[in-house]
């Protein structure tokens, strides 16, 4: 992917873009997929213990901008600090919420083995979960409502419960940054405000959450802060000043079109345009 | 579910069934094998026992990783190297040829794994590819090997068909190793293979190494893969590999349970196979062990409790069941709504208000009375008893509400939800319970009529 | 060995009629993503082999079809069964199946030795040579079957090719317009296990599942329509045929061994190595021509840069007559490595630049239109994202650094259209004018 990534800077001089305080910071960021750039140039630094909503249209890459802060995916440009120094040395910082179709639901793992998992950054290799672990992740289950469900298999959980349960996992990671990826998609009224609930409860307790959301009429009323995605930043800021009509017509609007055919080019390198 | 010590005796719950079953078929040498007097027999049964539990423990987790079918890949992979390093070794000494099966079947596992990143050649086309070209290359390599008479065909031809009866107490000790081996890591890396069976992404932003955990676990299907080259045949390897697992997997939710069953599952069609080939004359063990695996396999798809197909079948049936009564209960209910209570309701127009068989009816009918909760006189009149009443009513009112809740609330998936539950404060919050109530309470004075009216429901 | 028309043109002639029958079937089983069914069944059809012989005590070709037919069936049916019903996912519940099968074939076949003369490995190798000493007392059965089950499968390709496209494109779709996919999906398992068993005798199954996977793979590589896929692999199964025994022929002698391989064992070797060739050189997928591809664009992406350094220094100086820049600064700016050099060469050479002084590099009239024309791309897409996000200025130069070498005239037109006042950039300088229809 270099040919995205013509950085001519020395790599250390990255590190001065980024606020050292920021739970997240991203800097100049490009993600492309087998050349066709989905995400251009995310520049966004996050305040601590702020609830931060990310939206924009289908293809906007939401989960895309979670996915390559977690490494999940390679990056053809730019660079992310989390509270100042690279993923890779933070992981024990972050928590992930995946999203619902990436699981198997028949696999054989009951809900506290779930949220056990969320304990296995701490514990080193080939050493199992001790008491101390599973007595966390059963507490976090607590904290969901899903104690009852703990021995369940998971997919004789409702959808619902399901999320709850991933969101379990996430808590026990004890994580100070939390990246969630559309907790609320195809969950009930209870679990919906369960989850808001916690997420107002971790913000309380000084930890940051990004989560990647979808309905437009719930943002003003769940998140402090709120990023308007689609492809590129179209604004950020607190969602008082930045959720507005103009910069929602800017997000789901034809106006990008430009955007979108300038990574068509690229993607075909470029060679039929010249 | 299968859970605590009962998983213990599952093994010789097995076996028992297995030697009772050659017993009734009359083995002809079973009581020779069955003491396990000869030397030769122990050696085969321990053999192929501890080769099914190694396929079982490992398989476990290639076919949770969705993995299953590489094994086909890399078994077909191994015959190249096997009958290279029979060319350049030029013995029959085993330990050379094991160790270039290996290499050629890592090799053919790494070309999966190559192929697959190609756009247009997905995973499936990738294992037929490898596992054909290479197959192909192992021909052509033994059959240089019969031409230059360097010894006969049987010598490799033992490790696509397998010679189970030839196993000799090396091959023994080999397998007895790699079940060993196998057993450390599993019980070192539980946890991990666990993560990365589970969710893989998760593993990777929990910092964990999803390629190398990887590599390893291929490479330990690999040594299993050559080492039960010889026991059992190169294409019936990959059956012991995936077949326990799959088995296992229909009678527990739990993963250490899971692997602990595929290894029982795996030991004893082993060991049952073994007895029973070797108690006739001209059965191949391989294949008979591979049939035992098969018969424990359609076993637990049919009988496994919850996830097996006669308890689902049985739970279907029960849950139609169960709606039919209700449905009998609320038409009831909405008929003495309407009518007033004691009202009775001629069974001709109840079979009306639903698609309902006359004999499906009848049968609900008479569970309902048989439960106490309704009577039908003679002449095919029904009316609530007091305890149906209550039922009914309670029904009624838990269907509105969800209605209710499901047209207020249509964007909230209504899949999720589980609409059988008994009462509806139990799912939804007290909140929302309370609204909806007032909302029901106030479309009732507004609208008198039941919103099913008897005879519009079809 | 002396080659004999009657002898090794009936080898070949048998090998190519099993390998173009595999590979008609076999492209419709990788387009639906099912290569492995091939596997199965051909391996599955062992049992059903072994009980038509013992029925009908003969090895005519009839019943061995009737007994693959109905195995070939049996895998497909209980593959799907176990699928669903015991939630196992598809491949696995192929190899549940297929092992079974096999296994209860391996038993059969070893329980009715006694009046059998069958032999597993014929299953899995074939007898090519056979074939050979056939050919002197006329014609094989096998070349007959042969021909006719490639004729069959023909005539079900090309007659049923829209329903089968559609069916293996989108099962739903194919439903709502009325062609079962389902239907087709059996129909075209019958002709797996047809073929497999038919080609068995001559080839072997190992051939088969190499011919039904790997020729369609290769042309799938190559080419995306679905019509010239099927020729395509069609071709390459043919020729796989002709050249490996070509191959088996000229082995010994060239090797100077007494080492005579078998036919269909090569063909797959040759099958693999076509497939090797097409993952390299196809065209827009290959390695190489991406590799190619990529190193094009990375120089292309320099000799502008180096253009456009040289009109902004050109521009800083505010001269119009050409300001030449040392060769050296730019290597200084640029790395040192052949990449550079290159493109500086390659600049010269498109008379876009000319040599000052011996050491020192300007913009001729033609480079610097060039220049001017990416400049102005550059220059355009800040302002256009300027406009249209909230990016802060000193972040506006890195993006259209990036982007300026994929803006073509049509692209830079829309910029035109969509940025209000196109004279300046967010910077304050002057976006050049010029001529965008003008395309050299």
């Amino acid at each position: 992917m270099n040919l995205l990534s013509k950085q001519r800077r020395l790599p250390e001089a990255a590190d001065q873009h980024h606020d050292p305080r920021a739970p997240i910071s991203i800097h100049d960021m490009t993600v492309a997929y087998h050349r066709r750039p989905v995400l251009w140039d995310i520049d966004f630094a996050a305040e601590e213990g702020r609830l931060i909503g990310i939206v924009g249209p289908n293809g906007a890459g939401k989960s895309t901008l979670i996915k390559a802060c977690l490494d999940l995916i390679p990056k053809a440009s730019g660079s992310i600090r989390i509270y100042g120094k690279p993923y890779k040395k933070q992981r024990q910082l972050v928590g992930y919420v995946p999203q619902r179709e990436s699981i198997d639901w028949e696999f054989p793992i009951n809900a506290l083995d779930v949220v056990t998992m969320g304990t296995y950054g701490k514990i080193p290799w080939c050493f199992p979960p001790r008491k101390k672990h599973r007595t966390a992740a059963y507490e976090a289950l607590e904290k969901v409502g899903m104690a009852e469900y703990a021995h369940r298999q998971i997919s004789r959980l409702s959808g619902g419960q399901q999320q709850r349960v991933f969101l379990a996992r996430a808590l026990v990671q004890d994580a100070q940054l939390y990246l969630m990826d559309e907790p609320f998609a195809g969950v009930d009224a209870a679990t919906e405000s369960a989850i808001i609930a916690l997420l107002k409860d971790l913000k309380a307790r000084g930890r940051t959450v990004l989560v990647v959301h979808h309905d437009l009429q719930t943002v003003k009323s769940y998140f402090d802060d709120v990023i308007l995605l689609n492809m590129r930043i179209v604004a950020s800021g607190p969602t008082a000043t930045t959720f507005t009509e103009e910069n929602l017509r800017k997000t789901y609007g034809g106006k990008l079109t430009l955007l979108v055919e300038a990574a068509e080019a690229i993607a075909r390198g470029g060679q039929e345009n010249r | 579910m299968i859970r605590g010590p009962v998983m213990l005796l599952v093994l010789p719950a097995l076996v028992t069934v297995g030697v009772i079953a050659t017993a009734t078929f009359g083995g002809d040498e079973l009581r020779r094998v069955l003491s396990l007097a000869d030397y030769n027999t122990r050696i085969v049964v321990l053999g192929t026992t501890l080769l099914g539990a190694a396929a079982g423990l490992i398989g476990t987790f290639t076919y949770l990783r969705k993995r299953a079918m590489v094994a086909d890949a890399l078994a077909h992979a191994t015959l190249p190297g096997i009958a290279a390093a029979f060319l350049i070794v030029g013995q029959k000494e085993i330990v050379p040829l094991l160790v270039g099966g290996a290499i050629a079947g890592t090799l053919g596992v790494l070309c999966v794994m190559g192929l697959r990143r190609i756009p247009r050649i997905h995973e499936d086309a990738a294992i037929g590819i490898v596992l054909s070209v290479f197959f192909g290359i192992g021909l052509i390599l033994k059959s240089a090997a019969t031409q230059l008479s360097m010894g006969d065909q049987a010598g490799l031809d033992r490790f696509i068909y397998g010679t189970t009866a030839g196993l000799i107490k090396q091959d023994a000790w080999l397998i007895g190793m790699t079940a060993v081996l196998i057993l450390l890591t599993v019980l070192l890396l539980f946890k991990e293979f666990r993560l990365l069976c589970f969710d893989a992404a998760y593993a990777r932003s929990l910092g964990r190494r999803v390629r190398v955990l990887d590599l390893l676990m291929m490479a330990l299907v690999v040594i299993t893969t050559v080492v039960g080259l010889q026991a059992v045949g190169l294409i019936l390897v990959i059956a012991l590999l995936i077949i326990p697992a799959a088995a296992a997997r229909f009678w527990t939710d739990d993963l250490a349970t899971m692997t602990w069953l595929s290894v029982e599952f795996g030991a004893a069609s082993g060991f049952v196979g073994a007895l029973i080939s070797g108690s006739y004359a001209n059965l191949p063990a391989g294949a008979v062990i591979v049939i035992c695996a098969g018969v424990l396999f359609f076993f637990s798809m049919g009988f496994a409790p919850e996830r097996g197909a006669v308890f689902a079948w049985w739970r279907r049936y029960a849950l139609r069941r169960r709606i039919g009564r209700q449905h009998v209960l609320r038409a009831l209910a909405e008929h003495e709504e309407r009518y007033g209570n004691l009202a009775t309701l001629p069974l001709a127009r109840l079979q009306q208000t639903r698609s309902w068989r006359a004999s499906e009816l009848r049968t609900l009918i008479y569970r309902c009375r048989a439960a106490d909760e309704l009577t039908i006189d003679p002449s095919d009149n029904i009316r609530l008893t007091p305890t149906g009443r209550v039922r009914a009513h309670r029904l009624l009112r838990n269907h509105r509400l969800w209605e209710l809740y499901l047209i207020r609330y249509a964007d909230v998936a209504p899949t999720h939800v589980d609409r059988d539950a008994d009462q509806i404060e139990h799912v939804l919050p007290a909140s929302i319970t309370v609204e909806l109530e007032r909302l029901l309470a106030e479309k009732q004075t507004a609208i008198p009529a039941s919103p099913h009216p008897m005879g519009d429901v079809s | 060995m002396t080659w004999s028309w009657q002898g090794d043109g009936t080898v070949i002639l048998v090998a190519m009629l099993a390998g173009c029958a595999c590979a008609l079937v076999g492209s419709y089983l990788v387009l639906r993503r099912m290569s492995l069914m091939g596997d199965a069944i051909s391996h599955a059809v062992l049992p059903g082999l072994v009980i038509a012989f013992l029925i009908t005590h003969s090895r005519g070709i009839g019943a061995m079809l009737i007994g693959a037919v109905v195995v070939g069936i049996l895998t497909a049916l209980l593959t799907q069964m176990v699928a669903r019903y015991g939630k196992v996912e598809e491949g696995a519940a192929m190899g549940v199946v297929f092992t079974i099968l096999f296994a209860i074939g391996l038993v059969l076949i070893r329980r009715a030795t006694d009046h059998v003369d069958l032999d597993p490995s014929c299953v899995l190798y074939g007898n090519i040579a056979h074939i050979y000493a056939d050919a002197f007392h006329g014609t094989p059965v096998a070349l007959k079957n042969l021909a006719i089950v490639f004729a069959l499968n023909l005539v079900f390709v090309v007659a049923f090719y829209k329903e089968l496209k559609v069916s293996a494109f989108d099962p739903g779709l194919s439903s709502t317009l009325g062609i079962n996919a389902n239907l087709m999906h059996y129909a075209l398992m019958i002709l797996v296990a047809l073929t497999a068993v038919v080609s068995f005798e001559a080839v072997g199954s190992i051939l088969v599942i190499a011919m039904l996977i790997v020729p369609p793979v290769t042309a799938y590589l190559l080419t995306d329509r679905l019509g010239i896929m099927l020729l395509l692999s069609v071709v390459f199964s043919g020729l796989a045929a002709v050249m490996s025994h070509l191959a088996v022929i000229a082995f010994p002698v060239w090797f100077n061994t007494p080492i005579q391989p078998d036919t269909s064992a090569m063909m797959t070797v040759f099958a693999g190595l076509f497939l090797a060739v097409a993952i390299v050189v196809a065209p827009r997928r290959g390695l190489a021509s991406q590799a190619w591809q990529h190193m094009a664009l990375r120089l292309q992406i320099r000799r502008e840069d180096i253009l456009g350094i040289l009109y902004r220094f050109q521009e800083h100086l505010g001269d119009e007559t050409a300001a030449a820049m040392p060769t050296e600064e730019l290597r200084r700016i640029f790395g040192h490595g052949p990449l550079t050099s290159y493109a500086l060469r390659s600049l010269r050479r498109r008379r876009l630049t000319v040599k000052i002084g011996g050491s020192s590099l300007a913009l001729t009239e033609k480079g610097l239109h060039r220049a001017e024309r990416l400049i102005r791309s550059h220059r355009l897409w800040e302002t256009y994202v300027a406009q249209h996000s909230d990016l802060p200025l000193d972040h506006l130069h890195e993006p259209a650094e990036r982007v300026e070498h994929f803006i073509g005239p049509r692209l830079e037109t829309a910029l035109r259209e969509e940025v209000a006042d196109p004279q300046a950039d967010p910077h304050g300088r002057s976006i050049p004018s010029g001529h965008p229809e003008k395309n050299d």
